[in-house]
């Protein structure tokens, strides 16, 4: 990023086509736009370099276990944590004291003092991820006595997340929200959706007040248009700016993720987010034992507790591995295209480059990483 | 060690006169007792529940806590508008008011961190917000800002008036070159709690209503009318209930500053207005909805449309020397301008900002019981600690409360 922005733009390595693509939020001449301007193509390490500057800038150095919080760890003694628990700790408490019997219990009891008091998943290193995704499928297996499999796959590198929503071949039937909801294990109760399809008639425009979000009719209604919306994993995310305790932040593959476990449930992350992107659990999420989907990912579709915010991951336990989001899959019109930013081959990036593409409420200066365009 | 022993003896004296006390005083008492208990059961419930025991949705995440949370945290800066002139312009009027406004200070800020830990769905890890231990999102985070200042006033505010009660306990005089620095810090802190306060607000470009840069002042404004309306009624009531004398005079030039900022506070409301009404936008349909209803959605009409009129009665009233100098009329419009300003700055403040919602969407919020229980026991908590402290303050400045020492040789 250059440093004479006065406002925050998205880099997305698309130096070369930025007029064709209309991605650029910066609205300046392509070469101030860009990082660096000489070169016709980034190596892949500058790209990394300039694309984590753009993102976090001088918070990257700052971050690692070892850089912030080994020091805190030094001085979280034993005895704070006692008090600390005690002024405020109960739940360990309460969760440990289930009735049941032998070693089993005992273990039950120490996952969930080590789970209560473990640190930020943000600054955990690997083998720290690998230790607190251990003790949650061991704490899985006591608890049910069936096995789920937990991963904490990383970033890939010179990968940046990117969604793009065909307006034009959106019908409405909403199989994205009943997938999302059985992909990430969301709260039946209370019919939790991170996606919400709004349906607008013909001719208005994007009325989104006078939408209707929560319909139940035969789709396609007729003289109606459709649009999803869900979170837009913004490059410049005020949710993540306002969290108190950095229990939500921007991975370096762009997806802006929550430790459900570190989350104290302020909710003014939700007060942040001008797109209706958060969730949050009012009461015990439930899903029944035989609909969980037992293949997850610490920051992805593992299971809640309540009190905690969580959202839309585009579906991370499934995109690190290189699949689709479970939206993108289940959509019968192939109206939702996702993919690398970073990769020129992708069909996101050709798009981008060939379609008219715009995001909501791009004054606001949050970069969402969801284009809309129409055919 | 002495001074180890003039504070047990503090504290067993104080401990002393908290349990003793008129009739009346143990009636209000057991009453605060009962409702704490009350306001502890709901809690337990919330707890048990969850926050789905609110009437709080994802469309509007925040109410009834974030509320009075807001407002009180006005009230609590307002201690220094007494502060300042005692200490730093060596008014002696406000002498015994001060004392007052300060432990009305602490009471408002113990009730401002219950509120906060009310509104939290997860309190068993709110260590993690402690800094040192867990991760401190600072300085990103308005909300880091809004703790260190908050307890940062709260450690101000006991520490000034336990140093000058101690000194006092002992029948020695308080030191001016330690209090001073203390008292001039905390008139700047408090406009800084509120400001940061407001900032939490001002600084979310996803919310247009709060959006605006009027919202600091106008938050400073309205405090500095409702804190010391509070401070002028607690006032008149220790007046009339105990023998601590506050002179006439303490009363009017409180009721002055209440006036002004009043007054300024009316103008601020007025430009808002104008900017909301006069060319309309997709921003103004926050303002809309609060002063007339969307769609008709209206539950805040009944409660906007007792403030405004409440306020602008309470300025009108005060703006007049006459009126305002005739102590019964005085107490009337402190009364009604506090329960105006609390309806404005809370519940008309807040739960605008979240509809309409982000896509236009309007969900009604409406607290449920279990909230207002809640609220109601963490304000009869906070009247309980004010009681405790105005009582042991009033003691020791009226004499009945001094450190006996029993091996006085020398
Ligand atoms: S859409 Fe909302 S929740 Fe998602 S990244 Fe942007 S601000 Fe955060
Ligand atoms: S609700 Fe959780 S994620 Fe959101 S700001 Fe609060 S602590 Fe952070």
């Amino acid at each position: 990023m250059s440093d004479n922005k006065k406002w925050y733009s998205l880099d997305l390595g698309l130096n070369n086509k930025k007029e064709s693509s209309g991605t650029c939020g910066c609205g300046k001449t392509e070469g101030s736009c860009n990082s660096s301007p000489k070169e016709e193509e980034l190596s892949a390490d500058e790209f990394y370099e300039a694309a984590i500057n753009a993102s976090i800038g001088e918070e990257r150095h700052r971050d690692g276990f070892e850089q912030v919080f080994d020091v805190k760890m030094d001085r979280r003694s034993a005895f704070k944590k006692l008090t600390a628990s005690l002024l405020i700790g109960a739940g360990a408490v309460t969760t440990s004291c289930s009735v049941t019997t032998g070693s089993d219990t005992k273990e039950k009891a120490q996952i969930d003092w080590e789970e209560q008091f473990k640190g930020n998943y943000k600054l955990m290193t690997d083998e720290e991820k690998q230790g607190t995704i251990n003790r949650l499928m061991r704490s899985y297996e006591l608890r049910t006595h069936k096995k789920i499999n937990m991963t904490a796959e990383n970033a890939a590198e010179d990968v940046l997340f990117g969604y793009a929503f065909n307006i034009s071949k959106c019908q409405g039937y909403m199989n994205c929200v009943s997938a999302c909801v059985e992909e990430n294990n969301q709260d039946r109760n209370s019919e939790m959706q991170y996606i919400r399809i709004h349906e607008m008639k013909d001719g208005e425009g994007f009325k989104f007040n006078k939408a209707d979000d929560n319909y139940y009719h035969e789709v396609p209604a007729e003289g109606h248009f459709y649009m999803g919306t869900q979170c837009f994993h913004c490059d410049n995310p005020p949710c993540v700016e306002v969290c108190p305790v950095q229990a939500t932040w921007k991975e370096e593959d762009g997806l802006v993720v929550i430790d459900y476990d570190w989350c104290v449930g302020c909710r003014y992350c939700m007060a942040a987010c001008p797109y209706d992107g958060r969730r949050f659990n009012w009461s015990k999420p439930e899903v029944p034992e035989q609909e969980v989907n037992k293949n997850q990912h610490y920051l992805g579709n593992r299971m809640r507790k309540k009190g905690v915010m969580e959202k839309c991951t585009f579906c991370v336990q499934r995109t690190r591995k290189g699949k689709n989001p479970a939206c993108v899959e289940a959509c019968p019109t192939g109206a939702r295209i996702f993919g690398n930013l970073l990769d020129p081959d992708s069909t996101i990036r050709w798009v981008l480059e060939n379609k008219k593409v715009f995001r909501l409420k791009e004054d606001l200066g949050t970069e969402p990483k969801f284009w809309y365009f129409m055919d | 060690m002495g001074t180890f022993k003039v504070f047990k003896s503090l504290v067993i004296d104080s401990l002393d006169t908290i349990t003793k006390g008129s009739k009346r005083y143990h009636l209000w008492m057991g009453f605060l007792t009962l409702v704490m208990l009350i306001g502890m059961y709901c809690y337990s419930i919330q707890l048990e529940e969850g926050l789905s025991a609110t009437g709080m949705s994802d469309r509007v995440s925040w109410g009834l806590y974030i509320s009075n949370f807001t407002f009180l945290v006005g009230v609590a800066a307002a201690a220094v508008m007494l502060v300042m002139p005692t200490y730093v312009l060596k008014d002696l009027d406000f002498k015994q008011a001060v004392l007052i406004g300060e432990g009305l200070a602490v009471a408002a800020l113990i009730m401002c961190l219950a509120f906060v830990v009310a509104d939290m769905g997860e309190p068993s890890v709110l260590w993690h917000m402690i800094p040192g231990i867990g991760v401190f999102n600072f300085p990103n985070s308005m909300l880091t800002w809004d703790v260190i200042v908050l307890n940062g006033y709260l450690f101000i505010n006991i520490s000034i008036p336990f140093y000058i009660l101690f000194k006092h306990y002992q029948n020695k005089e308080a030191k001016k070159s330690v209090y001073v620095p203390g008292a001039i810090l905390s008139v700047f802190w408090a406009v800084g709690i509120h400001l940061v306060t407001a900032f939490l607000y001002q600084g979310l470009q996803a919310r247009p209503f709060w959006n605006n840069a009027l919202l600091g002042p106008r938050f400073l404004a309205s405090a500095f009318a409702a804190g010391p309306s509070l401070i002028i009624l607690i006032l008149a009531i220790i007046r009339s209930f105990t023998a601590f004398k506050i002179e006439d005079k303490t009363i009017k030039k409180i009721a002055m500053i209440v006036t002004v900022a009043a007054q300024i506070n009316l103008i601020m409301l007025i430009s808002e207005l104008f900017k909301e009404f006069y060319a309309p936008t997709h921003h103004s349909e926050s303002a809309y909805y609060l002063f007339f209803g969307l769609h008709g959605k209206n539950a805040l009409l009944p409660w906007i449309w007792t403030a405004i009129p409440l306020n602008v009665l309470a300025t009108v009233l005060l703006t007049f020397n006459k009126l305002r100098n005739n102590l019964k009329v005085l107490y009337f419009c402190c009364f009604i301008l506090f329960v105006a300003i609390w309806i404005e700055k809370g519940f008309g403040l807040i739960v605008p900002g979240f509809i309409p919602g982000p896509y236009g969407k309007i969900v009604e919020y409406l607290p449920t019981g279990v909230e207002i229980g809640v609220t109601i026991g963490i304000w009869a908590l906070g009247a309980f600690v004010f009681t405790i402290l105005a009582k042991t303050a009033i003691g020791i400045e009226l004499g009945e409360l001094y450190y006996k020492d029993k091996n006085t040789s020398t």
